[in-house]
């Protein structure tokens, strides 16, 4: 492991902080309130579930933590930058440098073996070639696909995908990682192999980690803390005591 | 993103459309071909036309007369010429003051009379004209049978090829096929020919004019006689083009050395007219025509001649309208040629619009992992750039082997007509240089909506799109 430590940020203070956010939609004559009025606050180096069923705007939140949205109303700081208040280009350079996200559909470049895939980010940064591949290297060695850099991602299965998704939300060494609903496509087998991963970035590299699932069991076994959402509402928040080991349950759904 | 990873990027995802990408491309070098044939078309044509403008003398002489004359031939008088008395004679000194003049590289007397020359003791009456050394590089003697005047004063005459047909009794008939200059020219290189003139001799100043008249055609009151003589030439070139084809009725169609010609006194027409002045032995010019170094500079030595007080004539004009016809035809060969680059970007336009929707989701993950804007932005501009450039270099190449094999062709039809090869396609630097630039612009300008559309993509509806 050669990943430098992610985290520069004390652990316990704030890391996230929303005021009243909205995010509203107008849809025909409709308007959909996707994210409706929530306050919150997200300690550095926690691991926060946010549950909730499909359009209760759990990801809605998340897109608006990782500055891919803005809010209608209200405010979304992160580590004391307004994400309202920033450009699209300070926007870009937020998701750059502070953001890792993964998704469900792993969201991979097809074009693209997993080692350009996972040094993508750094592109955009515009590190050097040499300093990139070193890098890119590193990433999918942590996460086991070291012998498999050149592949292409359809010549994966889905369990090598995710953790090469998560070697390139790492790549960057962000403060903050984003995860939405990244088990959703995988049986609970490469699952669980993905959460263990999670939770080792949260506990070694201090990352915060915001993650969305619709499975309970999955947030009670490895986050710290559990936001459930209900129509763009914050309708509970409650600690957790996550299960310290990983045991591989099968049936769960 | 750096320039490196931009290009990198760019040509990646041109490599994973390639049919697409290629098409495309495609479309770019038949227009940048269809342009660099047209121009290097039109670019050929006006250096052929140069190039035997050049040499055929016409757009670097200016034709001197003395103010006189005009008015003698029964011209109009110049509104703003000068009164008589400060016109000029058109004599030695005059034509050396000329060849002093700034850019003239030189200046010799326009000699030409008719008279009859015999052969094979049969008279024919010509118009006959003299020629400086000079006149060897003129295109007129280009596909010249036999050689030019070896010195100035060489005892020689050149024929044109109509008045060679004329001594030979081979004028042909209408519609029949010219006979060749070779056929015409063996006969007679080397011929002898029998030049009759009359020669102007100044009378001593002592002895009264009536009493010198010893020949039959003397003016009265004139300062010196006319004496008929006989001059032996040798035939050494007859030419296949008419070197005075400008001159109109004026034209010769026999030439003398310059030197030897005004060794002989020829009467000419001016003397009769200048008589009152031809006291001395200097000659006094009908015309002089004045060589300039530079076609350009032509403006400026007709203006000096005339302050001199003669009057000056240069096709100057007509080369001017000449290049303006060539500009026309220049716009208009690039217009139809830009035309098909117009087409073509169309292509690349709707190339990257068709991009934008298949890689939707694409442009979505780079955004959501980081790219700004302007990074998504600059990979569509870097994408369009490479096909223009691309597309340009192939149609610089295409359109130079299809100016080649045209070339080819008619040179090929040329010589069936033994007409000699032209070279009448040129692809100039400048223009591989701009067609692949103007390639290169017209694809960034295609890039303009497309990639500003890719960079407005809004991450969220990307990413959920499937």
């Amino acid at each position: 492991m050669t990943t430098a430590p992610a985290v520069s940020v004390a652990p316990g203070t704030v890391a996230i902080r929303s005021e009243n956010l909205c995010r509203h939609y107008r849809m025909g004559e409709t308007l959909i309130r996707a994210v409706d009025g929530i306050s919150l606050e997200i300690r550095a180096g926690e691991f926060v579930a946010l549950l909730g069923t499909s359009g209760s705007g759990k990801s809605s939140v998340l897109n608006l933590l990782a500055g891919l949205d803005r809010p209608t109303s209200g405010s979304v700081i992160v580590q004391s930058r307004d994400l309202a208040k920033l450009s699209r280009e300070e926007l870009a350079k937020y998701r750059l440098h502070i953001v890792g996200m993964v998704f469900q559909s792993f969201n991979l470049i097809p074009s693209m073996t997993l080692a350009e895939n996972v040094e993508l980010p750094l592109r955009f940064a515009e590190v050097d070639r040499g300093q990139r591949q070193k890098l890119s290297r590193d990433a999918l060695e942590r996460v086991g696909l070291r012998a498999r850099m050149d592949h292409r991602p359809s010549e994966l299965s889905g369990g090598e995908q995710q953790r090469a998704a998560l070697a390139r939300a790492l790549i960057n060494r962000p403060q903050l990682l984003l995860a939405d609903e990244p088990t959703g496509n995988l049986d609970s087998h490469t699952g669980t192999e993905i959460m263990e991963m999670v939770r080792g970035f949260n506990r070694d590299l201090g990352m915060t980690v915001v993650m969305v699932t619709h499975e309970r069991a999955l947030a009670e076994r490895y986050a710290q803390r559990m936001i459930f959402l209900a129509d763009g509402k914050l309708i509970d928040d409650r600690p957790n005591a996550p299960a310290d080991t990983a045991r591989v349950q099968g049936g769960q759904a | 993103m750096k320039i490196a990873d931009l290009s990198e990027l760019a040509l990646r995802n041109l490599r994973e459309s390639v049919l697409r990408n290629s098409l495309t491309t495609v479309g770019i070098s038949v227009g940048v071909a269809s342009l660099v044939a047209m121009l290097s078309l039109g670019t050929g044509l006006q250096q052929l036309f140069s190039r035997r403008l050049a040499k055929s003398g016409l757009f670097d002489t200016v034709i001197v007369s003395s103010r006189r004359e005009l008015r003698g031939m029964g011209r109009q008088e110049e509104r703003n010429g000068p009164t008589p008395g400060e016109s000029r004679v058109l004599d030695e000194p005059a034509r050396q003051e000329m060849e002093r003049l700034p850019n003239v590289s030189d200046a010799y007397p326009d000699i030409r009379f008719v008279t009859e020359l015999r052969f094979e003791d049969k008279p024919h009456l010509t118009m006959i004209s003299a020629l400086p050394q000079s006149a060897k590089s003129n295109d007129a003697f280009d596909g010249m049978q036999g050689q030019f005047f070896s010195s100035d004063t060489e005892p020689a005459v050149i024929l044109q090829k109509s008045f060679a047909e004329e001594l030979l009794g081979k004028t042909p008939a209408l519609g029949a096929p010219e006979p060749s200059v070779a056929e015409l020219a063996k006969p007679l290189l080397g011929k002898e020919l029998t030049m009759r003139y009359a020669q102007r001799q100044n009378a001593p100043a002592s002895q009264p004019p009536r009493e010198t008249a010893p020949a039959d055609n003397s003016s009265e009151g004139a300062a010196y006689s006319v004496v008929s003589r006989e001059q032996k030439l040798k035939i050494v070139g007859v030419s296949d083009l008419d070197p005075e084809s400008m001159r109109g009725p004026m034209r010769a169609k026999v030439f003398l050395p310059l030197r030897l010609a005004e060794d002989l006194h020829v009467m000419q027409p001016t003397d009769l007219r200048e008589i009152s002045r031809v006291a001395s032995d200097e000659p006094v010019y009908s015309s002089v025509s004045v060589r300039v170094k530079n076609p350009a500079q032509v403006e400026s030595v007709e203006d000096a001649i005339k302050k001199m007080g003669f009057t000056a004539f240069s096709i100057l004009d007509a080369s001017n309208s000449l290049r303006q016809v060539f500009r026309v035809l220049y716009a208009f060969l690039g217009i139809f040629g830009s035309l098909a680059l117009t087409v073509a970007s169309i292509g690349i336009v709707n190339t990257l619009v068709m991009a934008i929707l298949e890689r939707r989701r694409e442009i979505g993950i780079m955004k959501a992992i980081g790219a700004s804007d302007s990074d998504v932005r600059k990979l569509f501009f870097a994408e369009a750039g490479a096909m223009g450039i691309l597309g340009g270099i192939v149609g610089v190449v295409l359109g130079w082997a299809i100016g080649q094999i045209i070339n080819f062709g008619v040179n090929i039809y040329l010589k069936s007509q033994s007409v000699p090869p032209e070279h009448f396609w040129s692809v100039p630097l400048w223009l591989v240089v701009f067609s692949i630039l103007f390639a290169f612009l017209v694809s960034l300008v295609s890039g303009l909506y497309p990639a500003g559309r890719a960079a407005k993509l809004d991450p969220v509806q990307a990413l959920r799109y499937e």
